[in-house]
């Protein structure tokens, strides 16, 4: 066999770290002691050598492991698709069988991470060999591929064949049962590395990837100094005790266990389970009623309050309560200004300073003379996060002030006592018979009618309430 | 016998004024050695690189030091006094087949049922993946493609790949309009588009890319915002914070490193470099104080952002295969890993062991994604097909009592 350089594949080495695990599994499996037990196995008349079961391989992977049967057929299974161990019998069919079959381990010299990728040269004399050894024994894409290569690397087709000729003369003087077991070894890496077109390819990548050894980056001075600089900003960081961080990692899954479906399930039904839609559409914006779970997260912290639009609509009511609206509605005016298209902003930042910012103006808001004076000088040359500082003031003052009193208000507990707790769904009689599924109407319709002002195409996914036949 | 002769002296404070720091050093070692040569201010530039990647790594150490003074336990031993979960079963609920090959991304609706993916043959499709019907479907000019996202109001999908731009197609309702048509070119870059997703309105779009940059755009006139410098090599993954300031996204790249970065600056704020190889994906935990990443190491990792450290590590020597989607359950508890060997291995998130390992893809996992309200999950796959799953058998023994005890079968 010519030797493979492996330069060019290099970047792609790099990415197969689950090779290097792969063979560190099979180097465990052939451990004299704690290994598997090889014995010889019968293939038609012939004694092989050194194999084991199929059974085995999987008997080991779950005694070492600890694992159930179906993860070590699993891992098995991968084990065999990627040319470290090879069947005997029906060699060309790449599968775990988890009976006595009998399986070999690959040569390391034919491991997938040494001998990759695999030369055209190395090709041709294997597809020579065979095509010499036994006429048409070559399957329909290896005569292809073997014409291709004729042609490519016609130079050197000569020395082809005359390896073939060597290699073929040099394996007639061993014992059977070695040419058997180097036939398949051998056939086993090139049905991995040439695969049947259309068939599965392990080998197959995806879009190649550059890492700090081949980077597309210019590891300059400019990349190690901004690296430095951030080092040295780091190193005066303010650190929290890791007992104090992860405390909150507690809180917060306990907090939330019965608000995560997963966890706890969710009421009446879970709508991908039961086909019931009726869990969305008690949780919709424009609900009447919401339900308990969803008052009660308004509670867990500001942010929650904030991101549900009817909590925030319920903030807002209190707020207008204590004649201090105006606070939101300028948050609110911020987060668009942040969020919004950069060709609105100086209009934005415009209507703000009006609204909100400008002595006299309708609903101004308390921000400290040293923000507002910041904020003032900033509008001058506007821009995107101009009003940064005035918000998160704002935001604060709302946080640590309003907020709370809020959740103590009679109108928050009020909500919470009308709040809907939905009855859990009960499993229907004919559990066989599936609900029909219906459609929604697209998030992009209501966009569309408010632009089209009712066009006829309105027939779209809404205008038939589709009952669409359950799908398997 | 003092070298320190007053025109030495003189010398010395001129050199000092007139002279970078780098080329002093080396001035002033050339005056006191004993070499009889000329003293040269030349500075070969391979040396000054090399003077600074050292510099850097030795600062990259002591940082780790420092971090390493504040942790004083582990997240399993804080865990010790939570109830463990027992196994989950998982069932499959819908199997989305219609992409004609690999399937490379996904996103959610914020509807809680519609998703968009895309995949090797250029088509992206969007789903009401409730009822498996394709709403949508467009083939871009490219393949690969890579990354999609479901802008906020639902009005509008993103995507891109080799083609190095992330483009916007509002979704017509119109069947016989051709969506290409109004396609809108937003982000460029160099180099292969590796993720995307809309900022907190369909008006801005973060993009990362196999260019080593990531980069704010602005959806309307396509102008570039900000672009974040400092990932040595492609970058594959990000994700916008959920913080109550909302200005900042990790990013993760195959340089081994997850960046933290601040939208408004463009600088990188926090770093950290424990994983031993690529990382495909990064995700908030919920709260925002941290965030998780999935590794071709196999591992899965969680980052605390103020206690500025990795704090756990979710492995199994048995997974050998790299991890290439990771998302958490709606409380955090549970941390969802899609990997290459086409498994999904759930994790207890606070005790570090795994609560389920999922079967069913027939080739990797290239992306998984828990829906807006926590009720189900997708994951896509180089099978062609997307599977919408959640928890299957509540058995009585793991399933915690509560206000809203459930018998779910």
């Amino acid at each position: 066999m010519t030797i493979n350089t492996l330069t060019k594949g290099g970047a792609q080495r790099e990415q197969m770290y689950c090779l290097r695990k792969m063979e560190r599994v099979i180097v465990a499996m052939q451990d004299p002691d704690m290994g598997m037990k090889m014995r010889n196995q019968r293939l038609l008349i012939t004694v092989i050598p050194h194999a084991m079961t199929g059974n085995d391989v999987i008997e080991w992977l779950i005694q070492k492991y600890n694992i159930t049967e179906e993860e070590a057929r699993h891992l098995g299974g991968l084990l065999v698709q990627y040319g470290y161990i090879y069947p005997l019998r029906e060699p060309r069919s790449l599968l775990l069988r988890s009976d006595d079959s009998p399986y070999r381990f690959q040569t390391p010299y034919f491991w997938t991470s040494s001998r990759w990728p695999a030369t055209e040269l190395d090709y041709a004399i294997y597809l020579a060999k065979k095509n010499i050894r036994k006429q048409g024994e070559l399957v329909d894409y290896e005569k292809e591929n073997y014409s291709i290569l004729h042609k490519r690397i016609n130079h050197t087709w000569d020395f082809v064949v005359m390896q073939a000729r060597e290699q073929l003369r040099a394996s007639k003087q061993r014992r059977k049962a070695d040419r058997i077991v180097l036939e398949c070894q051998e056939q086993a890496y090139w049905l991995i590395n040439k695969p049947c077109p259309g068939a599965f390819d392990v080998l197959d990548l995806g879009p190649e990837r550059c890492n700090v050894l081949s980077s597309r980056v210019a590891l300059n001075a400019d990349h190690y100094r901004r690296e430095i600089e951030h080092s040295r900003r780091a190193l005066g960081r303010n650190r929290v005790k890791s007992s104090i961080c992860l405390e909150s990692f507690m809180k917060y899954s306990e907090q939330y266990l019965h608000h995560d479906p997963i966890m706890s399930g969710c009421l009446p039904s879970n709508p991908w389970i039961s086909d019931d839609t009726s869990h969305w559409t008690i949780n919709t914006d424009m609900v009447g009623i919401p339900t308990r779970l969803r008052v009660e997260r308004w509670s867990f912290s500001f942010m929650e309050l904030l991101n549900d639009s009817m909590g925030r609509r319920e903030f807002m009511i209190y707020l207008e309560k204590e004649f201090s609206a105006e606070n939101l509605c300028f948050w609110v005016a911020c987060e668009d200004l942040r969020h919004g298209e950069s060709s609105k902003i100086i209009l934005k930042v415009e209507e703000v300073y009006k609204n909100f910012l400008a002595p006299g103006a309708a609903r101004w808001v308390n921000i400290d003379s040293k923000t507002m004076e910041r904020t003032l000088e900033g509008i001058k040359r506007p821009h995107r996060f101009i009003m940064d500082d005035a918000q998160m003031h704002i935001y604060f003052l709302m946080k640590k002030d309003s907020y709370p009193r809020y959740l103590k208000s009679e109108l928050y507990k009020n909500m919470l006592a009308k709040a809907i707790v939905p009855q859990e769904t009960k499993k229907s009689v004919f559990p066989f018979m599936r609900r029909q599924r219906h459609s929604s109407p697209s998030p992009a319709m209501v966009t569309q009618a408010t632009e089209d002002d009712g066009k006829a195409k309105g027939a779209g996914p809404t205008g038939t309430s589709s009952t669409t036949n359950s799908q398997i | 016998v003092s070298i320190y002769t007053p025109d030495l002296q003189n010398i010395l404070s001129l050199l000092f004024f007139l002279l970078p720091a780098s080329a002093l050093t080396t001035g002033i070692y050339m005056i006191f050695s004993t070499k009889p040569e000329m003293a040269t201010q030349e500075i070969q530039p391979n040396e000054t690189l090399t003077n600074l990647k050292a510099e850097s790594d030795t600062l990259k150490t002591k940082l780790e030091d420092e971090r390493a003074k504040l942790h004083d336990v582990e997240l399993h031993q804080v865990a010790e006094k939570v109830d463990g979960l027992g196994q989950f079963i998982m069932k499959t609920r819908r199997t989305l087949k219609g992409h004609g090959n690999k399937v490379l991304c996904m996103d959610w609706c914020k509807d809680k049922r519609r998703i968009v993916s895309s995949s090797q043959d250029g088509k992206v499709i969007v789903w009401d993946a409730f009822t498996t019907n394709k709403e949508h479907a467009v083939t871009m000019p490219c393949t690969w493609v890579m990354a999609c996202a479901y802008a906020p109001s639902g009005c509008a999908v993103a995507c891109g790949g080799l083609d190095n731009k992330c483009s916007v197609y509002p979704l017509s309702l119109d069947k016989n309009e051709n969506l290409a048509a109004k396609k809108k070119s937003v982000a460029m870059h160099t180099n292969y588009l590796s993720a995307c997703s809309f900022t907190n309105s369909d008006m801005q779009i973060l993009t990362s890319s196999g260019d080593g940059t990531c980069a704010l755009w602005d959806v309307e006139s396509g102008q570039l915002l900000q672009s974040f410098h400092g990932h040595a090599a492609d970058v594959l993954c990000l994700d916008l914070a959920p913080s109550e300031t909302g200005n900042t996204f990790v990013s993760g790249g195959c340089d081994k490193k997850a960046n933290v970065w601040d939208m408004r600056s463009g600088q990188c704020i926090q770093s950290f470099e424990t994983h031993e190889s690529d990382i495909n994906s990064v995700r908030y935990y919920p709260s925002g104080d941290a965030f998780a990443s999935g590794s071709d190491d196999a591992t899965c990792r969680l980052y605390d952002l103020r206690a500025d450290r990795e704090v756990a590590i979710y492995s199994k020597e048995s997974i050998i295969f790299g991890a290439s989607s990771v998302d958490f359950s709606l409380s955090g508890r549970l941390l969802f890993g899609g990997y290459n060997d086409y498994t999904i291995n759930v994790w207890d998130v606070l005790k570090g062991t795994r609560v389920s390992i999922l079967f069913g893809h027939e080739n990797r996992v290239s992306t998984l994604r828990l829906s807006p309200d926590g009720t189900a999950f997708c994951s896509g796959s180089w099978d062609h097909t997307l599977r919408v799953r959640d928890r299957g058998v509540i058995t009585w023994a793991t399933f915690p009592k509560g206000p809203h005890s459930q018998g779910e079968r």
